[in-house]
């Protein structure tokens, strides 16, 4: 219902073939761009509306997509944002904070500062209103069933609020919240993102109990007190977003229980299990995978495998070899150099896994 | 080692190859670490200036029934063409930019406005040609298997009509290039992969007829009455982008003073020999700022056959940097102006025309320290299709 009106007029896309037979190579875009960066569906694009401040360290990204955006993402959803510092693209994803509305025309993420994330960082602090960014689609499985189900439990560390945040807004907007328990942990009451407005959810929602804990002063949420702060989880379905050892933790608890089938995890930090090297390398995402240790060249690999791979000159001058990291990192054999960057083209020929990898193929 | 019989190299000890080696990687280093911001605006710059030339030139040409406005518009999409082949094409295609991680400005993603599909080239140009650069029998550069560009090379009487075939390869080198991945000569000794020539066919097909289709249907087209008008003067833009990027070409490896390979000199070659054949085997050409962007730096050549996919905008400082080193260790470094570097190619292309003995080698003077380690009594047994190494003649 919400197809962007470019693809869903047969007039416009009859008049978007036309175009391109008169600017091939290139795409009528690719000159509509250089009046409004944001008339081209080649690399969907943003431009940033307003950064709202919502703790110290985190802040709402309001952003105008361009051509070519759909409206129709899921609620807990997350998009992939690919902001330019110093002459080169660095990309994130963040959960959409957002319901997903086509009025006003703008979508949000909210992004928490890291101490070590220095893309966050600058997204957080850095960011002018009219920026142009890049985006990546929505996509995730974390999401909202339709309808919900009648009990839900949300666990919830940090950052992780913020597809949380879609979920509750969505069923907010709809009027009707079934029975959900939100157990959120932050450090500190002023660490925690949208406290006040959860709070008045609970007001307003007899159904929704709000479980707010600081973890500077009550310490860390353990599974098995679970029992104590909601009594009937094993009759709810679970929801989980926060960092790794308390997904983990959680996981394992469920799984004990037997209702592992019932908890949706979603992770946002990159599992760095070691600092060895090597790594099961996934060639495409959900295409076949294959264990390499740490000399052979992610090439080499997918050759073995019986992948057909583009290669040139196999020596890192040709660029004939390179294709895009899904996720995970992988070293670069002359620099030593690791590279993470989910989106960033890495040169097979002369890269090795550094840890579990997925290759866009 | 093969590279003590190449003559440029002899007063080279293996330690000195080794530390020319280490000081071009520290090169590469160097910029690797300071491309920024300065890089991607000067890129960014130069894609909306074609981008204006070219849809300056279309729209000037509406008018392309009024002479004065029919020559400007010929210009400026000729003009357009050639910024697009030289500076942008063809070293985006070598991964120049790919360090800005911007998938419209990648080399897996880039594809140009001539005849030849992108894919191709990467494989005949980015692969073949900058690995084997100047070697006979690998490097189908060398004369685009049409010319006979090196004595090494075997005379044959349709040779004689050299001078004629380079001019139409200059005319028309858009078709040229386009041709260039199929391998003539693979296909004429029937070695030719037959799976993989239909599918560079379709690919060519398919390129060529959206080209054709834009340059002589629809923009013609578009101006109405003025239909042949229009024609005309993309077919002469294409013309002109045609002979210009012949020539730019050209100039990069056939001037005096550049050297080609035989297979033996690639035995065991280490990273920096293979340095080194690049420099030898390549030449530049002086000129201005315009000059250098209109040919996409390639009056950079060396610099650029040695680091072929760092960002162009960077070759001038990389040369100040190779012609110390080359002063300091002796090694020839070519250039000149661009209408000696052209002179000299053009008067090897009618040479070569002719067989060896009607025609004078003439090699650069050597210096006395050069020619005492020359073992002129080894180089005698070369592959006997190639000939006989020019430095023994």
């Amino acid at each position: 219902m919400t197809e962007p009106l470019i693809q869903r007029s047969p007039a416009l896309r009859g008049l978007r073939r036309f175009g391109k037979a008169l600017t091939t190579p290139l795409a009528p875009d690719d000159y509509l761009a250089l009046i409004n960066p944001l008339w081209s569906q080649r690399e969907l694009r943003g431009r940033i509306e307003k950064v709202v401040p919502i703790t110290d360290r985190a802040a709402t990204l309001v952003i105008r997509p361009g051509w070519g955006w759909s409206f129709n993402h899921a609620p807990g959803q997350y998009i992939g944002i690919g902001v330019e510092i110093d002459g080169k693209f660095h990309w994130r994803s963040y959960s959409l904070s957002s319901v997903p509305l086509v009025e006003g025309k703008t979508v949000s993420i909210t992004v928490k500062a890291m101490p070590e994330g220095f893309l966050s960082d600058h997204l957080v602090n850095g960011l002018e209103p009219g920026t142009i960014v890049r985006l990546a689609s929505p996509q995730g499985d974390f999401v909202l069933p339709d309808p919900p189900p009648a009990k839900m439990l949300m666990l919830v560390g940090g950052s992780g609020i913020t597809p949380v945040m879609s979920i509750l807004r969505t069923m907010d907007r709809r009027g009707s919240i079934p029975d959900v328990v939100l157990a959120y942990s932050a450090t500190t009451e002023d660490d925690m993102m949208f406290v006040h407005e959860l709070r008045v959810l609970a007001l307003r929602y007899e159904s929704f109990t709000f479980y707010e804990r600081f973890t500077d002063a009550d310490g860390l949420l353990t599974a098995d007190q679970l029992d104590t702060v909601c009594p009937d989880w094993r009759e709810r379905e679970a929801w989980a977003c926060g960092p790794g050892p308390m997904l983990d933790a959680f996981s394992e608890h469920f799984e004990s229980e037997g209702r592992l089938d019932h908890l949706h995890v979603e992770r946002f930090t990159l599992n760095l299990a070691s600092g060895g090297e090597g790594g099961t390398v996934t060639f495409g995402v959900g295409g076949p995978t294959v264990e390499v240790d740490g000399a052979t060249t992610l090439l080499e690999a997918g050759e073995k495998a019986g992948i057909n791979m583009l290669f040139g000159c196999r020596m890192g001058i040709c660029h004939t070899c390179d294709v895009p990291l899904a996720s995970g990192s992988i070293r670069d054999l002359r620099s030593g150099n690791e590279h993470s960057e989910p989106n960033e083209y890495i040169q097979t020929c002369i890269s090795v896994a550094a840890g579990d990898c997925t290759l866009a193929i | 080692m093969a590279y003590a019989d190449v003559r440029e190299y002899t007063h080279l000890t293996d330690d000195e190859v080794d530390a020319i080696g280490a000081e071009l990687d520290a090169i590469r280093a160097e910029i690797e670490a300071s491309r920024g911001q300065a890089d991607r605006d000067y890129i960014l710059r130069v894609i909306t200036l074609q981008r204006r030339l070219a849809a300056a030139g279309r729209i000037t040409l509406f008018a392309s029934f009024f002479p004065p406005a029919w020559l400007l518009g010929t210009a400026l999409l000729g003009s357009a063409k050639i910024l697009e082949n030289m500076e942008l094409g063809h070293n985006a295609m070598h991964g120049q930019w790919d360090w800005m991680n911007d998938p419209e400005i990648h080399s897996s993603n880039w594809e140009w406005d001539t005849t030849q599909p992108a894919e191709q080239w990467k494989h005949s140009h980015n692969y073949i040609h900058h690995q084997f650069t100047n070697v006979l029998g690998h490097d189908n550069d060398i004369g685009y298997g049409i010319l006979r560009m090196s004595r090494d090379q075997k005379w044959h009487p349709a040779n004689l009509g050299q001078p004629a075939y380079n001019a139409l390869l200059a005319l028309f080198f858009e078709w040229g290039v386009a041709l260039h991945d199929l391998d003539i000569e693979a296909i004429r000794k029937g070695e030719k992969d037959i799976p993989l020539l239909k599918k560079q066919l379709r690919q060519i097909g398919r390129k060529v007829g959206k080209q054709s289709l834009k340059d002589y249907v629809m923009y013609p087209l578009l101006t109405g009455p003025f239909f042949l008008h229009t024609l005309t003067a993309n077919f002469t833009a294409n013309i002109i982008r045609n002979v210009w990027t012949h020539g730019i070409i050209f100039c990069g490896h056939f001037p005096d003073g550049a050297v080609h390979f035989t297979e033996e000199e690639l035995e065991d070659e280490t990273r920096a020999e293979w340095y080194l054949r690049q420099m030898l085997g390549s030449a530049n050409f002086k000129g201005g700022k315009l000059l250098h962007i209109m040919s996409g730096q390639l009056g950079y050549q060396i610099e650029h056959h040695l680091f072929p996919d760092l960002p162009s905008n960077r070759y001038a400082q990389i040369s100040v940097k190779v012609q110390d080193l080359c002063k300091r260790y002796d090694i020839p470094y070519t250039t000149g102006p661009l209408w000696k570097q052209y002179g000299q190619t053009l008067r090897t292309i009618l040479k070569l025309s002719l067989p060896n003995k009607r025609t004078e080698d003439n090699p650069a003077p050597l210096s006395p320290r050069q020619s005492r380690r020359l073992r002129d009594d080894e180089r005698q047994n070369r592959r006997s299709e190639l000939g006989k190494w020019s430095g023994a003649a």
